[in-house]
């Protein structure tokens, strides 16, 4: 009789486990606190392609799938980890090119450092003479609605001879396209040449161009589009496949935007209106829309990305003497600012912010504006201890 | 090689099968006198028929389990984790033939665990040739699912070392006894592992990626031995402890004569424990390794160059009489403590940790009816960490699983 209670307890208390196993298990974190993940309302299609770019996104290549030989790291991943910034162990350094005229060290391996080789290679180094300039990854959320901007519209933001008196320019990055590359349908071109937006010098012309060239630069993966291996210097066949290459750019262009948290905080709320007060928001433009898009959850849309994808004179401090295209080596594309507050969550606990990961809190990442920030820098220098405060509490609610 | 394997099965198992008469099987029970480690693979139920030369015997792995991180989990997992062979036969006097096939995942995985010719010269000196298992640590030899209260088994012992880790080798070993003291020795030169281990999709030095290369067993990818070399000593009321080294070069720096790469080396050393606390029975059992593996530097620190962990199970008996009929049946509470760090080191560009590192501990109850089965219960919880040291992934869940010699 004993044993029979027993047993029939155990079965119970077996059943009840099983039961209730959720229960027992980590909940996820809330949407907002995570960068990774679609955009709403994907078709059944669309998200089954989603998660094919996730997988082609965090695949490791190694030596036998095509890594290198000269390679910076070996996954999309482990540079965009968690599709939010970079740490300086995935830094890279670009080289060779001091002025609009172009690169002149592209036969001596520019303008990408390779500074990691496989087994048996001797890696890159910066050759004598050529000014660098060290990249952080930045985060790869929301750029679908970033890519489908209109060309009219980053125009209208422009405003190259600072026709309104504030200060603050921007002009475009204006470059001829790659060959494997196609106009976007609202494009517009002048001599020829179109209007870049991503990268930190404005320099990549839409998703695909950055995804090839971070196939090709950041990994030594050639593909149809890039077939030039960077350490022979001469074409092989691809790595990468086309279907995967086009599965990561619809990865790209459908991750989700930042989600802001504390939105109703009135500290958060005060620090919004500060910022577009000392003229942040010159630059940092809190709203943008998106023209159409064969991607139906992109079209029309308005959202909030902080940006207005122009390059800006940030003055000497942050002039590194190398540049893209026709940017300055003084200008920076104006960097979107959702998602801010989640960077340490995939940047090792701590913020790397600035193009080289030189700033390491948001004050500090303030304070090294200059040129055309000059003067809202200063508006937020004389800022009183609380305002600073609540301005950036708003910043790390972004 | 899966065909041959087959074929000495179908063999095997129609020679009992053909003999009925159950009365004359006789089962061996564990040989439970003074045990080292290295015992293991003789520390086996096994059974034999009259005088029939040869004795079968094995395990088998069941499980369900339950498992989630971070919100995610796959939902309700059956799984049949393995099922080994053993057939044992005594050639003529003092060489005996040992051999384990394990079947892993449904079959998914063949592998020969153990296929080994002993010949005893004296008890301080056997040669062991054949396919060996590498004593590093104290599990690689002693893995055996029915002797654990777990059903997983330690993450240092499959996930930094590549146990079941097994060659193509040969060697020595040996024992002997004074009063309450044993002492045991093994050495053996194998084949071993190759560049994958620092060139895998997983992006971390990973040594069990090495178990993989079906080519090992007839081709060493550096063509150099691995060594590897164990000491034991136990005293009967101190316990077992074992240090142990594995290492040699793993790479294939030249390929038809021809230098392609450096030499590059790997070294393990592992310490081992085991005790059974007198009168209260508590039974203490842990490993911890280190692992080095030269990585070119100009390589990528994604690969790390320094590993090591360990575990530590401690199984307290609570219950130790005749239950639902079972004469002998023992309940047991039980605890593993684990902890794995695949990149041990700092990064050149900050000077900050390198994490890529895990933590786990598992509360635990198993049931067994007689000393060759169990039942257990247990409930994971886990932190892991990327290699930057983000906000680690928590996992946590239940399983359940029966594993038993037949
Ligand atoms: C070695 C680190 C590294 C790897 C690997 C890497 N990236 Fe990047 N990524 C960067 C850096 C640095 C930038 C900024 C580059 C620039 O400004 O030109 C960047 C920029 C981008 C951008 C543009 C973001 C923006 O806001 O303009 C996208 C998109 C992108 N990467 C996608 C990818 C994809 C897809 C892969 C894999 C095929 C990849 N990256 C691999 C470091 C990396
Ligand atoms: C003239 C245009 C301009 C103005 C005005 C401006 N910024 Fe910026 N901001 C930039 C550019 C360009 C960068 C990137 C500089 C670099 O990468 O070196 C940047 C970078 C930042 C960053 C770091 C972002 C990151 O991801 O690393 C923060 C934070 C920031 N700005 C906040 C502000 C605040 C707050 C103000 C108002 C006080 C402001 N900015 C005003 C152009 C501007």
């Amino acid at each position: 009789m004993r044993s029979l209670i027993l047993i029939v307890s155990t079965v119970i208390i077996l059943i009840l486990i099983i039961q209730s196993c959720e229960k027992f298990q980590p909940a996820a974190p809330s949407e907002d606190e995570i960068l990774d993940g679609p955009i709403e309302g994907l078709t059944n299609a669309e998200n089954i392609q989603f998660l094919n770019g996730d997988r082609a996104f965090s695949e490791v290549y190694t030596s036998s799938k095509g890594l290198g030989p000269l390679f910076v790291t070996n996954s999309c991943v482990s540079c965009h980890s968690g599709d939010g910034k970079g740490h300086p162990f995935s830094t890279l350094t670009r080289f060779g090119q001091s002025d609009t005229s172009g690169n002149q060290f592209l036969t001596m391996g520019g303008p990408q450092l390779q500074h990691r080789a496989i087994p048996g290679y001797e890696p890159e180094s910066i050759p004598e003479g050529a000014s660098f300039s060290r990249f952080t990854p930045p985060a790869v959320t929301g750029l679908g609605y970033l890519q489908y901007v209109t060309d009219a519209d980053i125009l209208e933001m422009a405003d190259p001879n600072d026709m309104d008196n504030d200060g603050v320019s921007g002009v475009p990055n204006w470059m001829p396209l790659k060959d494997f590359l196609q106009p976007s349908t609202n494009a517009i071109s002048q001599n020829g040449k179109y209007i870049h937006r991503f990268g930190k010098k404005a320099s990549a012309y839409d998703l695909l161009d950055q995804t090839v060239g971070a196939y090709n630069q950041d990994m030594g993966i050639t593909s149809t589009f890039s077939p030039i291996d960077t350490y022979s210097g001469l074409s092989i066949d691809p790595e990468v496949s086309d279907k995967d290459v086009r599965d990561v750019v619809f990865y790209l262009e459908t991750l989700k935007a930042p989600i802001q948290r504390n939105k109703d905080d009135p500290e958060v709320v005060q620090g919004k209106n500060l910022f577009v007060d000392i003229n942040c928001a010159a630059c940092h433009k809190p709203t943008l829309t998106t023209g159409y898009s064969p991607i139906d959850k992109l079209s029309n849309k308005t959202f909030h990305p902080y940006t207005d994808l122009l390059l800006h004179d940030m003055g000497s401090n942050l002039d590194d003497g190398y540049t893209e295209g026709a940017a300055q080596t003084y200008e920076w594309r104006t960097p979107p600012l959702w998602g801010l507050g989640l960077s340490p969550t995939t940047q090792g606990g701590q913020y790397f912010l600035m193009h080289d990961g030189r700033a390491n809190t948001i004050e500090e990442a303030i304070l090294m504006h200059g040129g055309e920030a000059q003067s809202s820098k200063l508006l937020y220098e004389n800022l009183a201890e609380q305002e600073k405060n609540a301005l950036i509490k708003f910043l790390e609610s972004l | 090689m899966k065909k041959r394997i087959t074929i000495v099965f179908v063999l095997l198992s129609a020679l009992s099968y053909s003999q009925i008469d159950s009365t004359l099987f006789k089962r061996t029970e564990k040989d439970s006198s003074l045990q080292l480690n290295m015992d293991a693979v003789y520390d086996r139920p096994f059974l034999s028929y009259g005088k029939f030369p040869v004795s079968l015997g094995g395990y088998a792995e069941v499980n369900w389990q339950h498992i989630g991180t971070d919100g995610v989990s796959e939902g309700h997992q059956f799984q049949m984790r393995r099922m080994t062979l053993f057939v044992a036969s005594t050639i003529s006097r003092k060489i005996k033939f040992l051999s384990e096939i394990e079947f892993e995942e449904g079959g998914k995985e063949i592998a020969i665990e153990f296929a080994s010719i002993d010949v005893e010269f004296h008890p301080l000196f056997n040669l062991r040739s054949g396919i060996i298992m590498n004593p590093i640590g104290a599990f690689n030899q002693n893995h055996d699912g029915p002797k654990w209260e777990f059903t997983d088994r330690p993450v240092s012992a499959v996930q930094l070392l590549p146990a079941t880790w097994s060659n193509a080798g040969f060697g020595l070993f040996g024992k002997t006894y004074k009063g309450d003291w044993m002492f045991g020795y093994e050495f053996y030169l194998s084949g071993g592992f190759d560049d994958e281990i620092i060139d895998n999709d997983l992006g971390k030095t990973f040594l069990p990626v090495s178990k993989d290369n079906p080519e090992r067993f007839t081709e060493s990818a550096s063509g150099r031995p691995l060594t590897t070399a164990k000491l034991a000593i136990r005293n009967k009321y101190v316990g077992e402890i074992g240090l142990s080294y594995m290492g040699g070069v793993y790479n294939t720096y030249q390929d038809d004569g021809i230098i392609l790469d450096d030499k590059r080396r790997l070294n393990v050393f592992a310490i081992d424990y085991n005790t059974t606390i007198p009168k209260i029975n508590t039974f203490i059992t842990g490993e911890f390794v280190w692992i080095h593996v030269e990585v070119p530097e100009s390589y990528t620190q994604q690969y790390g160059n320094m590993q090591h962990g360990g575990f530590i199970d401690v199984v307290q008996p609570v219950l130790q009489r005749k239950m639902f009929g079972w004469e002998d049946a023992t309940l047991n509470l039980a605890f593993r403590l684990e902890y794995v760090d695949w990149n041990v080191g700092k990064f050149d560009e900050t000077g900050g940790n390198i994490a890529d590192d895990l933590w786990s501990v598992m509360p635990a109850i198993s049931f067994r009816p007689s000393q060759q089965t169990v039942f257990r219960l247990n409930y994971r919880i886990q932190r892991q960490q990327d290699f930057l040291g983000n906000v680690p992934a928590n996992t946590a869940g239940f399983s359940f699983g029966i594993s038993s010699y037949f």
